[in-house]
């Protein structure tokens, strides 16, 4: 597998200087094989993890869940029952551990803040807490005036969330207006305060894997804390080889500037065993650093049950159904 | 291989029913019947049916019971075009007759059961109270080994007739027929899922079968001995499953079957509404 360490060890801090600088450091980065890079995902997919080690990746992936519900049709009822889940995801067996954050539309942050911490703020002595997660920027589309966008990003960080996913400017970034991507990201990480940013790049709408690598460095660059491939909104979410590539990203930037930035596939993870195929691709991939869910995320709703019937399959040796955990 | 026309044989791989398609054995593993290859279920193979068989009751149960008593009644046309084969197999040429009857006599049941087993309640108040027969859900099967045929057709179209869909685990002596028969299903509109055949050693995967939790009644009809059937049974109370246990004695096959097979996987459900002034 092709790495990218063109230009390791250099000073990047000069890159986002211009236009011209940022396109020359972005088209400068080795292109992806991209058959190379389905082979490998395909073949770590075949790793067989079971018993004790698939018990450990199954808690492990319930404590990177993002649980999330982005919909139309939210309320702050189904906000309230999705914190309650995200504190404690199996009711039947208090072994089980919280998930890493809720993740809502900024309308919901306040409702969801109350739901977790009682309070608008998450105190800095809960370090084993639910994180709040707001998504900002004109989610899914991104396409409102950079004001609005921060506006948006603003209310959500006022509101009591810890952590923001903003989406980049895909029209910018597919006409090669790299610098006005770059920008936004620098003004919406500006307007998130001390809120951890999380930059989603909409892989489905980037079209090629040359492109995905490019948006993780311009994401990286520009001060994201954690990449995260897609809103769930567009036909093609999350992939294996999507992911191989950003994490690629994430560990060559960490090389080249010591900065660790996180990976979180979001849309179309559902079962556990796809979740166990991401976290051996982290394993090989970035390495065991990123098995913590401070580095590595999942965005998603339906993975949780599936894990949890999977936990409770370990747990009790008998198959669970669906019937036993709640819908949302 | 070629026999004396110099035609290279067609032989045949007997594989599993799951979901309307027919997988081998997740684990790879096949056993020898007749000269034939059989796939030999495993756990997952049990697993991967009950997910198919969850998938499919909504779409079955939500059917007209008169679409059901059609798509039956085809099972029965079909199985009538392909009685060369269940007699090749072994199967005698009466028991096919039964075979063929006892679907035409379970389709007819589809859209009469209701009418028979569901009541208008009297009650003291300006209601209507009406009760209505409901099916359970996913009914796991153990079928009964003889008669192949006779035997696995009578357990199966009375739990399906009514909306259930079914997890067979067909008896590990006699899966010809029971294969040959899922090819029957699988070109009787009968939509994938509601009829899923596993063969190999009910032995080894029933018990994974009663256990499961999103499995809502089991029938142990084919079931010989009595400790394993207790056993299973035991599994089974975890989510309370109906649980249908083996006769006592030797069955009639032949006999008029009754209704006891279709409402023992059925729900009463009763609604009370208010009757207009």
């Amino acid at each position: 597998m092709t790495a990218t360490t063109a230009s390791a060890r250099s000073d990047l801090s000069e890159v986002g200087r211009s236009e011209a600088t940022l396109r020359t450091f972005l088209h400068g980065l080795p292109g992806v094989d991209q058959v190379g890079a389905e082979q490998r995902t395909a073949m770590l997919g075949t790793r067989s993890i079971k018993t004790t080690a698939k018990a450990w990746a199954i808690d492990l992936a319930i404590r990177m869940v993002d649980l999330t519900t982005l919909e139309g049709a939210d309320t702050p009822g189904k906000v309230r029952a999705l914190a309650a889940k995200a504190l404690r995801p199996d009711p039947a067996d208090p072994s089980c551990p919280p998930v890493a954050a809720v993740c809502v539309y900024p309308t919901m942050v306040p409702v969801a803040a109350a739901a977790l911490w009682g309070t608008t703020t998450r105190s800095a002595g809960d370090a084993g807490r639910v994180h709040l997660a707001s998504v900002a920027t004109a989610f899914p589309s991104g396409q409102a005036p950079l004001e609005i966008r921060l506006a948006d990003t603003r209310s959500a960080v006022a509101g009591g969330a810890d952590e923001i996913d903003m989406v980049i400017n895909r029209g910018a970034f597919l006409s090669g207006r790299y610098r006005e991507v770059y920008d936004e990201i620098v003004a919406v990480k500006a307007a998130s305060g001390d809120a951890h940013l999380k930059v989603i790049l909409e892989t489905g709408e980037l079209v090629t894997y040359d492109n995905v690598r490019r948006a993780s460095w311009l994401a990286m660059l520009a001060g994201a804390d954690f990449i995260k491939t897609s809103t769930g909104k567009v036909p093609v979410a999350a992939t294996l080889p999507v992911t191989l590539v950003m994490l690629e990203a994430v560990r060559d930037f960490r090389d080249a500037t010591g900065r660790q930035v996180g990976v979180k596939p979001a849309g179309g993870i559902r079962t556990t065993k796809d979740a166990i195929k991401y976290l051996v691709l982290v394993n090989e991939t970035a390495g065991p650093d990123w098995l913590h869910p401070d580095w590595f995320r999942f965005g998603a709703s339906s993975l949780l049950n599936d894990l949890l019937m999977q936990r409770t399959k370990l747990s009790t040796g008998v198959y669970s159904g669906p019937d036993y955990f709640t819908l949302d | 291989m070629s026999d004396s026309t110099g035609r290279v044989a067609v032989r045949k791989t007997y594989k599993l029913f799951i979901g309307g398609k027919f997988p081998r054995s997740e684990s790879g593993r096949s056993y020898p019947v007749q000269n034939s290859n059989v796939a030999l279920a495993s756990r997952k193979d049990v697993r991967d049916a009950v997910l198919a068989a969850r998938a499919a009751v909504k779409g079955w149960s939500g059917a007209t019971a008169y679409n059901r008593g059609q798509i039956l009644y085809r099972v029965a046309e079909m199985l009538e075009g392909r009685r060369d084969q269940f007699v090749g197999l072994g199967v005698p040429d009466d028991e096919v007759d039964e075979a063929i009857d006892r679907w035409v006599w379970y389709a007819g049941w589809a859209d009469k059961l209701t009418q028979v087993y569901g009541n208008a309640n009297p009650v003291a108040g300006p209601y209507f109270n009406l009760s209505a027969p409901e099916p359970t859900g996913v009914v796991g099967v153990l079928a009964p080994a003889e008669p192949a045929l006779l035997g696995l057709v009578s357990v199966l179209a009375p739990a399906i007739v009514t909306g259930n869909t079914v997890v067979v685990l067909v008896a590990e002596a006699s899966p010809l027929p029971a294969i040959t028969l899922s090819e029957v299903l699988a070109t009787s509109d009968l939509p994938g899922g509601v009829v899923n055949l596993l063969t190999g050693r009910p032995a080894e995967t029933a018990s994974w079968l009663a256990g499961h939790m999103d499995v809502n009644a089991l029938d142990l009809t084919g079931v010989a001995d009595p400790e394993l059937a207790a056993e299973w049974e035991r599994a089974a109370a975890g989510n309370l499953k109906r649980v249908l246990r083996p006769a006592a004695g030797p069955v009639d096959w032949s006999a008029d079957p009754g209704v006891g097979r279709m409402t023992a996987f059925l729900e009463t459900k009763t609604v009370w509404h208010p009757k207009g002034v």
